[in-house]
């Protein structure tokens, strides 16, 4: 096997301190909404260690609070983590094409919103030695952190705990709601989510399924609804 | 809580790394259907959006400290300001509410 030029561990290392950063202060959130879940902080560290996402991760935990059943768990996680189905459609495109499964796989690991971006902006094929410096790193980061959001959430008083902990829902906004700005479309979908969220709660019948399982019924259908009425154009995608 | 969350973990952590790797592995090709191109394009939003709201006015100890963050983050987030800037906003607006109320 021929080795794929380019940037090395150390540089994947180097480029990889900045999601690290962002990582460790995000994770810390996820932490203390696991605490308030009632996770230690080895749990913690171990679920996002295997996980890498926070999205999936926090939908992981609404299944985890209402004692839903493992296929929940793997239906909530299936849903929350769906958006790497596509862009390990275009992560498998960076790779030469004598690249073995088994570092295709390691890689795949680590497909998150920053680190495929990073992986993107490289100059021809990934070398894959350079992106496990940077998962190195940022997983480093991501599970530390949560593992410090959960003894912190073990600290600190509940009202503090809660209001560091809606930092995590700022988050999920920042990501959802420049997409609606952008598009008509992602913003009746975002529109429809809220007012979804808000009626299963209060309606009857509806508000009896637990929450991980109404998330995972609503999303699949305003998804399909969207996708129906408004198909995104070729160029929309990478 | 029972002793069955490291099954919740292990769970998750499988699927997370299937999901991830199915196309790595095995579609390799990118996918060509317009409607599930476009089903998984509007997923994250749909998620998302209905796992912030009206979860995070009920997060916090005061519903009012809540339905605040949460208006000032979809103002900021409106305006493009970064994520660490949107959270952070949150994160303060509810801790100050909830300091005048506690």
């Amino acid at each position: 096997m021929e080795a794929v030029k380019g940037k090395g561990f150390a540089e994947g290392m180097r480029d990889g301190i900045p999601i690290a950063l962002g990582y460790l202060t995000v994770s810390f959130t996820l932490g203390i909404a696991m605490k308030n879940a009632g996770m230690t902080a080895f749990q913690g560290f171990m679920m996002s260690l295997v996980n890498l996402a926070s999205a999936g991760e926090y939908a992981g935990l609404q299944v985890i609070l209402s004692h839903g059943s493992y296929l929940q768990m793997a239906l909530m996680t299936l849903v929350a983590n769906a958006r790497y189905l596509l862009m390990g459609c275009s992560f498998s495109q960076k790779f030469s094409p004598d690249t073995p499964y088994w570092q295709r796989l390691l890689c795949g690991y680590a497909i998150t919103d920053e680190l495929f971006a990073l992986a993107i902006a490289q100059k021809g094929y990934l070398n894959p030695v350079y992106y496990y410096g940077a998962t190195f790193i940022s997983a480093a980061g991501w599970a530390f952190g949560t593992a410090a959001g959960v003894i912190a959430g073990n600290i600190l008083p509940a009202w503090i705990a809660s209001g560091l902990g809606t930092a995590l829902y700022g988050m999920f906004l920042a990501i959802i709601i420049p997409g609606a700005k952008k598009d008509k479309a992602v913003l009746a979908v975002v529109l429809a989510g809220f007012l979804c969220s808000a009626l299963s709660r209060i309606l009857p019948v509806v508000s009896g399924i637990p929450e991980g399982t109404r998330i995972i019924i609503f999303t699949v259908l305003i998804a399909a609804l969207a996708a129906v009425i408004k198909p995104v154009e070729e160029e929309e995608q990478s | 809580m029972s002793g069955n969350i490291w099954i919740y973990i292990l769970v998750s952590g499988l699927v997370s790394f299937v999901i991830r790797n199915l196309p790595l592995t095995f579609i390799r090709k990118p996918i060509t259907n317009r409607f599930i191109r476009s089903f998984l394009y509007y997923v994250p939003y749909a998620t998302l959006a209905l796992m912030t709201f009206p979860a995070i006015i009920y997060a916090s100890a005061h519903p009012i400290a809540g339905a605040a963050a949460f208006a000032a983050g979809v103002v900021l987030a409106w305006k493009g300001k970064s994520l660490l800037t949107v959270s952070g906003s949150c994160c303060i607006v509810v801790l100050i509410i909830e300091l005048l109320l506690h």
